[in-house]
């Protein structure tokens, strides 16, 4: 066997131009389809890193999943807030041990603001325990003080000490229907950290209330730019409602108890997540789009094996030659076949070698700044037990498809005898 | 005496659902014999060839090889008689083309372990020498492409990959057509001296009637082969 491998390598080595083609085709398949899966797997480590430490999320009953979007991952609205005095019963539970209020719904330039207490930038953690870190600054003291993320400083090119103002709502304009009456100073920046953190302005629970100061019918009472900032700063600012609650139990080993309590809460209705779960069952949403992305890159690695298959068989016709003389000196039919079977093997083999070490090279290469940019981790550490699978099942196809070709050799090595017969 | 190394009787064969192609009542190559039989192409020489290497099988007869009855052995024991004990030379176009000229002679060890065993770890040098004494001795020349070859060089190259390890008989299908009369009186000349330092029988087969004399023997296909050829 070994000679027969060495004489398929040869005989490839021979026909290096075709076969490079065709293992170029076999090496960007698999890359691609590794690339795919590195990408799901990075999104949903990412995913899954977004939010730590924190046992229950809390809020207005809705959707889990929901919940789990406006409240961690900025994205959508709650269509109901929890009032003050609710948060503050929950805050007092015994089996609580922390709660961190949030408050959402303005934006800044396309920036979801959150408003919170500074206990946020403690007990907030993220990538299984890492807390939230200042790159410049201080979590904010005064009422217009803004903690914006990573993400917001870089692309609007914010400094600390700079000013920003709000939009009421999520629109993108900054003009007459936004709080530009009431502008905030960045009074710190927070480090990367690749999740939805990045991309918000932070600001404190009462600043919330106070840029709502006359738009209490929902709408900017034209007054409102008529009260000054003292007169604001005078005002009680503790906010009427909350949109969601962060919460850490003293025991992890009360959650079930503490949500079915916190879940059947008489009084408002309320409705606490674990998050872990709410992420599972969020993934399990994008998993057919996943599902569908996964299945097109194995139609692409099929393509690439067809190809394989196509190279050998057009070899054929200008081989039989080869393979009379191969009889001639003794090869048996089965070496014949062996022959082209090995052949297919090889360049699926190097094919996908040459696809995974592509694909790993250009994670090195990009990989940074995709997890800089989308959050996106998706470095392996070297070849992982995917690269290895996908390396055999690739050889293992191209050996299967090689029986093809390998076969019409098989049955003429059987009809030619020692000459061609053209 | 000796047994034949190939003995014919009442051989019959046409290809699947032709006409008969070749009906020999007998035929014998006898040990150390050179053996000139001379056929014009279309007359079932190749065929006959392709019958005494076990590649292909008579519907009719029998042929023995160094005293084997092929039709009673298996594909695979064929396959093994003719890796073990045959060297084939072809007109042209004899050689791997992906493969080195000492990896074209060294062809038929990777297919025969008996040859294999009887070189040893000696089979690069044999190779070497063989190629030698067929006048192909030029350490440039031996790493050339073979298709770079020129056509003698080539058949020459076939005919030190034909006898390498000791096989009992060679057969050579018009390997001299393609060469000028000089190049074909040496080439031969050279085939027939080393086959017989190793004591091969030769089967050298050729349209060409006057090479007949450069040979112990002289056979007709025309009269031997019952079926007329003209059809």
């Amino acid at each position: 066997m070994n000679a027969i491998l060495s004489l398929a390598w040869q005989s490839l080595l021979n026909r290096k131009g075709s076969v490079i083609l065709t293992i170029v085709a076999v090496a960007l398949s698999v890359a691609l389809f590794l690339g795919v899966d590195k990408a799901r797997t990075g999104a949903r480590e990412g995913f899954g890193n977004t939010i730590s430490g924190t046992d229950l999320i809390i809020g207005a009953p809705t959707g889990s999943v929901n919940l789990l979007l406006y409240a961690v991952f900025r994205m959508g609205n709650a269509t109901a807030e929890v009032s003050w005095p609710t948060y503050q019963q929950i805050a007092a539970r015994e089996d609580i041990a922390w709660t961190v209020p949030v408050s959402l719904g303005d934006s800044h330039r396309g920036f979801r603001v959150m408003g919170t207490t500074p206990d946020y930038f403690v007990h907030y953690k993220y990538a299984g325990g890492r807390p939230l870190a200042l790159a410049e600054g201080a979590v904010f003291d005064d009422l217009f003080d803004a903690v914006i993320g990573a993400e917001v400083a870089r692309t609007l090119d914010y400094r600390l000490g700079d000013e920003l103002t709000l939009s009421h709502g999520l629109g993108a304009s900054d003009f007459g229907s936004g709080h530009d009456n009431r502008p905030f100073r960045v009074s710190g920046i927070l480090a990367r950290t690749g999740t939805p953190v990045d991309r918000t302005v932070h600001v404190s629970l009462e600043a919330i209330t106070a840029i709502h100061v006359g738009w209490e019918t929902g709408a900017k009472n034209p007054l409102a730019d008529t009260i000054s900032e003292d007169v604001i700063r005078s005002f009680d600012l503790t906010p009427k409602t909350v949109t969601a609650v962060f919460a850490g139990l003293e025991r992890k080993g009360t959650i079930l108890t503490t949500r079915r309590a916190i879940n059947t809460n008489r009084g408002e209705p309320l409705m606490a997540i674990i998050p872990g779960e709410a992420l599972a069952e969020l993934w399990s949403v994008t998993a057919l789009a996943e599902r569908a992305l996964m299945a097109v890159s194995v139609f692409v690695i099929a393509v690439g094996l067809v190809s394989i298959l196509t190279s050998i068989l057009t070899s054929l016709n200008e081989r039989r030659r080869e393979m009379s003389i191969l009889r001639a000196v003794g090869a048996r039919p089965g070496h014949i076949f062996s022959l082209l079977v090995m052949e297919a093997g090889l360049i699926g083999f190097t094919g996908a070698a040459i696809g995974i070490a592509l694909i790993h090279g250009l994670l090195a290469l990009v990989g940074p700044a995709m997890q800089e940019r989308f959050g996106v981790a998706m470095l392996g550490g070297g070849p992982g037990l995917t690269d290895i699978v996908t390396l055999g099942a690739v050889t293992l196809a191209a050996l299967v498809i090689g029986a093809v070709p390998a076969w019409a050799a098989f049955r003429r090595s059987l009809a030619d005898g020692l000459s061609v017969r053209l | 005496m000796a047994t034949p190394l190939i003995a014919i009787e009442a051989l019959r064969f046409a290809w699947k659902g032709g006409p008969p192609v070749l009906d020999i009542a007998h035929f014998r190559l006898q040990p150390g014999e050179r053996l000139f039989l001379r056929g014009p192409s279309g007359s079932g020489k190749s065929t006959l060839l392709g019958l005494i290497a076990g590649v292909l099988v008579p519907q009719d007869g029998q042929i023995r090889v160094l005293g084997e009855d092929l039709s009673a052995l298996s594909p695979a024991a064929r396959d093994r008689l003719r890796a073990d004990r045959l060297g084939v030379i072809f007109q042209m176009f004899n050689l791997v083309p992906y493969l080195s000229v000492t990896g074209n002679v060294l062809l038929p060890l990777h297919f025969s372990p008996a040859r294999r065993r009887a070189l040893g770890a000696g089979a690069e040098t044999e190779a070497r020498r063989l190629l030698a004494r067929l006048g192909l001795d030029d350490e440039a020349l031996l790493r050339r492409r073979v298709s770079d070859l020129s056509v003698g060089q080539q058949q020459r190259v076939a005919a030190a990959r034909a006898l390498i390890g000791g096989p009992a008989i060679v057969i050579a299908d018009e390997p001299t057509s393609a060469l000028d009369a000089d190049a074909r009186d040496r080439f031969i000349t050279l085939l027939s001296e080393e086959a017989a330092r190793t004591g091969a029988g030769l089967l050298f087969v050729s349209h060409d009637a006057s090479l007949a004399r450069l040979f112990d023997r002289s056979v007709d296909l025309a009269a031997i082969n019952r079926v007329s050829t003209s059809a």
